[in-house]
């Protein structure tokens, strides 16, 4: 792998994997050329949780995840697992995948994962600040007992 | 004697043609859309995911709107079309402890690190009407609630309250463990179950019956004394190892509701006085189901902690396990509206000889 992204691979599938499919649609609109390797596949992960969120794993539930895995005409191989049912998500994921390995990664990094990431980022930062505006402070009364 | 044993075709494509037309109801009135169902009927379809034990926004409330607003009709057509579904991984335990906490309460301590945090709740509402959403026309502006971003700083963590509890020895642990848990979506449910199997049921169980059997231990049916030490919301990431790779990848992430109750235990043969704990996980915001499920956990939990069984509801794992779910509870319930003409007719021919065999007896007897 040419890493000159200062991305790692597992950040860069990860940030791909949770972006709005037609928010990376709209960053990364055309495939370059490639061979599709894995037909996008819908299928299901079992999740897992905790029991009293520290002890033995137990079976939480399923949820939708579609992968795919391209090479690209230069021979890089990309893989992606999204989450949700869509297919050209998969496959659009797996080229820039699969072009994060080529020297195109820096033009990647600024013009798909950077947005991405930043705005991951607000909407967190949004949501926190909101949870943070309903944090409950309270008053201290002087009880006669206590002077 | 000829029995009609086919027919009613067209009787039933009718009924499905009429159906539909029900279902879309009066078309003056706009349709609904999917993404209308998932923004706004929110905790509808956290409800249907959450028993339908998938997590897929979009496809419960499209179940929804194909149910007619049907809750347990959506669950079913969820559980209908997950078994169609390729199982390609399970994934790590998620971590609730990075969870980006929407709203986070403690019902034992006040001054918790990292506060209380009410999160978009209906605690505190009046439960008045609000005709205002009923109004027509434009909708109202809706003022965003105030953002305060510097008090949301030291949210990449947040302790959970029973480790408060975990460091003076007063509470029982749960040790980590990496034991492959057992999948009732795989294997038939096998009783006794352990808690991991236990706590899998209760997540996809019924919200209401769920609810019952957690009321009903605190009405003194299988007490157990408990408080809410904790209730979370927020969003989780899920961690899966990809297998052409090698390494782990978060390949999204799902809103969850946790609660921990910490119950008073007067300690027992095998255990000394300390507090207990029970534990609920569900997906989506869906408290009333997660506090329930803590209860109702803790209640079965009776023998491993070497408890009496008094014979109440909740700790019988058997009729808790075996009557939570609602798709097995409405297809065993429902199947009996359909033809049992030669079941029927079997014991119609029984009740006629015996009744004959009883007035031959009587005619007998006088």
């Amino acid at each position: 792998m040419t890493d000159a992204s200062p991305l790692t691979r597992k950040t860069w599938m990860a940030t791909l994997a949770k972006a709005a499919p037609a928010r990376l649609a709209a960053l990364f609109p055309d495939l370059p050329p490639h061979h599709v390797l894995r037909q996008p596949e819908i299928g299901a992960v079992m999740v897992r949780g905790r029991v009293g969120s520290t002890g033995a794993p137990f079976n939480l539930g399923e949820m939708t995840v579609t992968r795919a895995s391209v090479r690209l005409a230069t021979g890089e191989v990309g893989h992606a697992w999204v989450q949700g049912r869509d297919k050209a998500h998969a496959l659009r994921a797996a080229a820039v995948d699969a072009l994060m390995q080529t020297d195109r990664a820096n033009d990647l990094t600024a013009q798909v994962l950077y947005p991405l990431e930043s705005e991951a980022r607000s909407h967190r930062e949004a949501r926190a600040a909101k949870a943070a505006g309903t944090k409950v402070d309270f008053f201290t009364m002087v009880r006669g007992e206590d002077k | 004697m000829y029995v009609a044993v086919k027919g009613g075709e067209r009787a039933i494509d009718n009924a499905h043609q009429w159906l539909a037309e029900e279902r879309r109801g009066d078309p003056s009135v706009p349709e609904l859309t999917i993404p209308q169902i998932r923004e706004q009927m929110k905790l509808a379809v956290n409800r249907v995911m959450a028993e339908g034990s998938l997590f897929d926004p979009d496809l419960a409330a499209l179940a929804i709107k194909q149910a007619r607003g049907d809750l347990i009709e959506a669950v079913f057509l969820i559980r209908a079309y997950r078994t169609t579904l390729p199982r390609l991984a399970a994934s790590y335990p998620v971590d609730t402890g990075a969870m980006a906490v929407d709203r986070r309460i403690s019902a034992t301590f006040k001054d918790l690190p990292g506060g209380q945090v009410l999160g978009p709740t209906f605690d505190y509402t009046h439960r008045l009407l609000d005709f205002a959403l009923m109004a027509e026309g434009e909708p109202s502006d809706t003022p965003s609630p105030p953002e305060e971003k510097g008090r949301s700083e030291g949210q990449a963590r947040v302790p959970h309250v029973t480790s408060f509890l975990n460091r003076d020895g007063l509470i029982e642990t749960a040790d980590p463990s990496d034991a492959t848990p057992p999948d009732l979506s795989r294997e038939p449910m096998e009783l006794p179950a352990d808690r991991a199997l236990r706590l899998q049921a209760l997540t996809r169980g019924d919200e209401g019956f769920v609810l019952s059997m957690a009321y009903s231990t605190q009405r003194g049916y299988g007490r157990t004394h408990a408080f809410v030490g904790e209730l979370r919301i927020g969003t989780v990431a899920v961690e899966v190892d990809i297998p052409e790779l090698g390494f782990a990848v978060e390949i999204g992430e799902i809103e969850l509701t946790e609660c921990e109750t910490v119950n008073q235990f007067k300690g027992s043969r095998t255990e000394p006085p300390q507090f207990t704990r029970g534990y609920g996980l569900v997906m989506g915001q869906s408290e009333r189901k997660a506090i329930s499920m803590s209860l109702v956990d803790r209640a079965l939990r009776w023998k491993e902690l070497g408890e009496d069984f008094t014979g109440a509801p909740a700790q019988d794992e058997e009729f808790v396990l075996m009557h939570a779910d609602n798709i097995q509870a409405t297809g065993f319930l429902e199947h009996i509206k359909l033809p049992h003409y030669v079941d029927f007719q079997a014991e119609l021919e029984l009740v006629r000889k015996l009744r004959s065999e009883a007035m031959a007896m009587q005619e007998a007897a006088e």
